[in-house]
């Protein structure tokens, strides 16, 4: 089949049933976006597929065909995935930065879709996990990238304001989290039907 | 650091082997990409290592080549003895090289050391990357490989000048004559430079703190960038040529062998599948790719031979379960170790006026670090073996894979790549590598080979933290004040479990209840030893990481029985202890003073706040933390923390560390536990392990305190004090006695 990448078309000699990560990392050879857990826990292969966030390792490489898939490999070369780039740098987010690629793609997207997302809508999108602990230094990052004049999220001062995660963060987050891997497996769905249909039509 | 490395051509390494560079390069497929950069591992300059090579073994970190090379651009590449995981050790060992050597630590590109004794630069004779060990038992030694370079530099402009060495002087970079207004810079100077003799060490002098430029601000860290663009590469990353790959399928229990594969011929044929291979207590297949290879080998379907226990060997039991093991150590009636003992505890509980006792356990975690681990294995046709494989200790591992193979030590090659965080994962743990499969894979197939372990297999063979279980015992005087204390754990450290043996007391058992720096006129700390099935290892702040939680719960605990505040008590058992008074104060000020609450915060939540302390690793902590209870459990809003190393390299990297152990001693107090039923983990990934997710994580507040006692750690010592500071919060909060972790096990009402 064929898939579109970073704006350039390859031909794909995987199977349509695997991860769209692994033809990105073992066919592609390109392996900026990580394996962190294969179930769409984690985030760390999170890519954007048509300006979307997506958890690569649950998708199969089928459901890619017609859509236009970036990876971190070409985050700079959007003016917006470049201005997450720096506020990470300005922010010294990454510690060992293995999840620092989905985390940098799922900023972009939101961004891209909204330019200046409230508290809730950061909490909501933001949900990779990551074990070093930046996950104050994203918030800070995130807040600038917002225009946020807000809490600073790595607070130094104690007399820092209500807080940036709003009493019944988690669930809303919780409920965000899913709907960023809905997107996935809606997708995963979709084509699975497809080819159990085309299957049959081939018996048949 | 993941910038091309353009080999200098060496002939010899510094111990007098040939080196075949092109068997140092290994491409990365590029796809036509902006993946395809060449990555190479290391390179150990030859000149002055040739001179010196015939000459007696030069001590660890003295032979500058070694670890430096300047190239004509100015930029200066660094051998780092210690491994980047994302504790900023690479940019700390620029910090501290590129004081004395006057060069921006900007312009440093480090690497990862390759196994080499030059690199044993630890005051204790060996280089590992762990303990919080790397920069406090290397300051002098790594600034010294600083200063002899600039000591070179200026001998080579001296000579080329042939004007006195006392005559030139240096700036960042460059090396200056003042009198002829003459100056030259490293990069032009280097390649005369670093072929000169040393001079003799103890003429080498180091700069006075009060002359640093870099040493103690908060430098940007140098990997930031190629971490945020995904061109940092970690070991699961490596791609060498004609490689293939394999996944694994371990067997349900530790200690099980496979007895046969019922449908191997049917896997065999499945798509990309190359071979299907019987491994120690695994099964393999290896493909040209490896999603193939994981379909492949968790297609296999496995009868698993059962050996059944023997000493010498790892088993767990058809019957373990954490439940049980929890029960075990309870009831344990081993004779107790002790390992510290003050005044008489018995008598002076026998003459209390209030006995409390109390029991506290600990659960198992896995490291969780994000990169499952991985190792590539590829036999050179001169009978070398390289391997490419996240690690703590290279030495060590060379040293295994030399037993593993029968192959001298010299002929094995290790690369040591980024580490996709590590927290203690990547030591030497007999259950819990992949290299030994890979190199069996290569060796079986002929071509380099890949393991990848899934996230199922890492759940299913992480090397755990321990469980405990402490008994307590404490006296109170007739006004309610704490005189003695007695804690017995049950437990098994990890260094006696890696090492399969008990001899005398394994610290990294009892650290956190031993070594406490409260006053008790009597004190009792032991353990009874009971072995664990699985090997337990070390994770973040080890010891520290479940005994702080225990001694500093329990605190409160009396304190609350002796009708104390528990701030008072602590200022009064360290009473005379200035350093650690005014670390405790310096938290309480942080936090806005002492307010223990419960109390009502503006958004109309009831909070309370907790308050503990931890030693661990050289470095004192005190830490407070404010919580409510949500929908019946604990959201932690704020953590503070004080944190006093004694003196420090980058405080900006410190509150980074202080960011990351505060996150992992959250996620080990709110939700984490590894669980066996029938001799098996039932979680297998991170949905059924959860780990702390962004939305529960506190904000968190550092105070750093450079008190100028001796240089202590940063990456595990600010974990410990964290646990118990949420449990004492929590206690207090709902009335209800923390006494174990996770609380996710617990249902509060507040």
């Amino acid at each position: 089949m064929e898939l579109q990448i970073n704006d350039k078309t390859y031909q794909i000699t995987s199977d349509a049933e695997t991860p769209l990560l692994w033809v990105i990392r073992d066919e592609l050879g390109m392996t900026g976006t990580k394996y962190g857990c294969g179930l769409a826990q984690c985030g760390a292969c999170s890519v954007m597929v048509d300006g979307e966030v997506l958890r690569s390792c649950v998708m199969p490489v089928g459901a890619m065909a017609g859509r236009k898939v970036t990876t971190i490999e070409a985050v700079t070369a959007d003016p917006v995935g470049q201005k997450v780039v720096d506020a990470w740098v300005r922010h010294q987010v990454p510690q060992c930065g293995y999840c620092q690629s989905g985390q940098v793609m799922a900023a972009t997207a939101l961004l891209k879709q909204v330019a200046q997302p409230s508290d809730e809508q950061i909490v909501g999108a933001m949900v990779n996990l990551c074990r070093c602990g930046t996950y104050n230094a994203i918030k800070a990052a995130m807040h600038e990238l917002s225009g946020s004049t807000g809490a600073p999220a790595a607070a130094t001062a104690s007399t820092t304001p209500t807080a940036p995660v709003a009493a019944d963060g988690m669930n809303k987050a919780a409920v965000a989290a899913a709907a960023v891997v809905g997107v996935g497996a809606v997708a995963a769905i979709q084509w699975s039907k497809t080819q159990k249909a085309k299957a049959g039509k081939e018996q048949a | 650091m993941n910038q091309p490395h353009d080999l200098p051509l060496n002939e010899l390494l510094p111990d007098g082997e040939p080196v075949n560079v092109s068997r140092r390069r290994f491409l990365l497929a590029s796809a036509g990409t902006a993946a395809g950069s060449l990555v190479v591992g290391f390179t150990l300059p030859a000149g002055n290592a040739r001179a010196q090579a015939n000459a007696a073994p030069a001590a660890p970190g003295t032979r500058v080549p070694a670890f430096l090379e300047i190239r004509p651009d100015n930029s200066i590449h660094l051998q780092s003895p210690f491994v980047e995981g994302g504790q900023g050790i690479f940019t700390a060992m620029a910090q501290i090289v590129g004081e004395e050597l006057d060069a921006d630590p900007a312009r440093f590109v480090v690497h990862n050391a390759p196994a080499n004794d030059q690199y044993k630069v630890m005051d204790i004779g060996i280089r590992i990357t762990g303990g919080s060990m790397s920069v406090r038992t290397s300051y002098p030694t790594m600034r010294r490989v600083g200063a002899l370079a600039r000591h070179l530099l200026l001998q080579a402009a001296a000579n080329q000048w042939q004007v006195p060495l006392e005559s030139l002087t240096t700036e960042p970079g460059r090396v200056m004559h003042a009198a002829s207004g003459r100056s030259i810079s490293y990069g032009e100077l280097a390649p005369k430079a670093l072929d000169l003799p040393n001079p003799p060490l103890e003429t080498i002098k180091l700069k006075d703190d009060k002359q640093f430029r870099w040493i103690g601000k908060p430098l940007a860290r140098l990997d930031v960038l190629d971490k945020s663009t995904g061109r940092a590469q970690y070991g699961i990353d490596t791609q060498v040529e004609n490689m293939l790959q394999a996944a694994v399928q371990h067997a349900p229990r530790l200690g099980l062998e496979v007895g046969s594969i019922r449908n191997e011929a049917e896997v065999r044929k499945m798509t990309g599948v190359h071979s299907v291979h019987r491994l120690p207590g695994a099964v393999a297949v290896v493909a040209e790719r490896w999603w193939n290879a994981k379909r492949a080998v968790e297609a296999l379907q496995v009868d698993w031979s059962d050996p059944g226990p023997a000493p010498d060997r790892r088993y767990v039991p058809a019957d373990f379960s954490t439940e049980g093991f929890a029960e075990q150590l309870a009831k344990s009636t081993a004779a107790v170790d002790e390992a510290e003992t003050e005044g008489d505890v018995t008598k002076a509980l026998a003459g209390a006026k209030t006995v409390v006792q109390a029991s506290y356990r600990s659960q198992y975690l896995n490291h969780a670090q994000l990169e499952p681990p991985s190792a590539t294995a590829r036999f050179n046709a001169d009978g070398t073996l390289e391997m490419w494989l996240p690690n703590q200790a290279p030495e060590m591992f060379q040293a295994a894979i030399a037993k593993q193979t029968g192959l001298p030590a010299e002929k094995i090659t290790i690369h040591s790549p980024l580490l996709g965080g590590f927290f203690g994962r990547h030591f030497l743990y007999e259950t819990a590598m992949p290299f030994p499969q890979a190199i069996q894979l290569a060796k079986a197939v002929g071509r380099p080979v890949k393991v990848i372990w899934s996230r199922e297999e890492e759940f299913a063979r992480d090397t755990m933290r321990p469980m405990a279980v402490v008994q307590f015992r404490a006296g109170l005087d007739d006004k309610g004040f704490p005189i003695a204390i007695e804690a017995i754990s049950a437990t098994e450290g990890p260094t006696e479990s890696i090492a399969n043996k008990r001899n005398k007391i394994d610290p990294t058992a009892l650290e956190g209840l031993a070594g406490k720096s409260y006053q008790f006129a009597h004190k009792r700390i032991g353990q009874r030893f009971v072995k664990n099935p699985p090997i337990v290892g070390y994770w973040r702040s080890v010891g520290n990481s479940m005994n702080d939680f225990f001694y500093e719960a329990f605190l409160d605990e009396i304190a609350d029985k002796g009708g104390q505040d528990p701030f008072d008590v602590r200022l009064r058992l360290l009473q005379g202890n200035d350093r650690l008074t005014t670390l405790l104060k310096a938290a309480v000020d942080l936090s806005g003073g002492w307010k223990r609450g419960p109390f009502t915060a503006p958004d109309g939540t009831r909070r309370a706040r907790g308050v503990a302390m931890a030693k661990a690793f050289g470095t004192e902590t005190a830490a407070i933390a404010e919580v409510s209870i949500e929908n019946g459990q604990v959201r932690v809003h704020d953590i503070w923390e004080a944190i006093d190393p004694g003196r420090i390299v980058n405080p900006a990297i410190v509150e980074a560390q202080v960011n990351g152990a505060v996150t992992l001693g959250l996620s080990q107090v709110l939700l984490e536990e590894v669980v066996y039923k029938e001799g098996a983990r039932v979680a297998r990934n991170y949905d059924l392990y959860p780990i702390l997710p962004p939305q529960r994580m506190a904000r968190v507040h550092v105070k750093i305190i450079e008190s100028g006692a001796k240089m202590g750690g940063i990456g595990e010592p600010p974990l410990p004090a964290v646990p118990p500071a949420v449990a004492n919060a929590v206690s207090h909060l709902t009335g209800q006695r923390i006494r174990s972790m996770p609380l996710s096990h617990y249902t509060f009402k507040a």
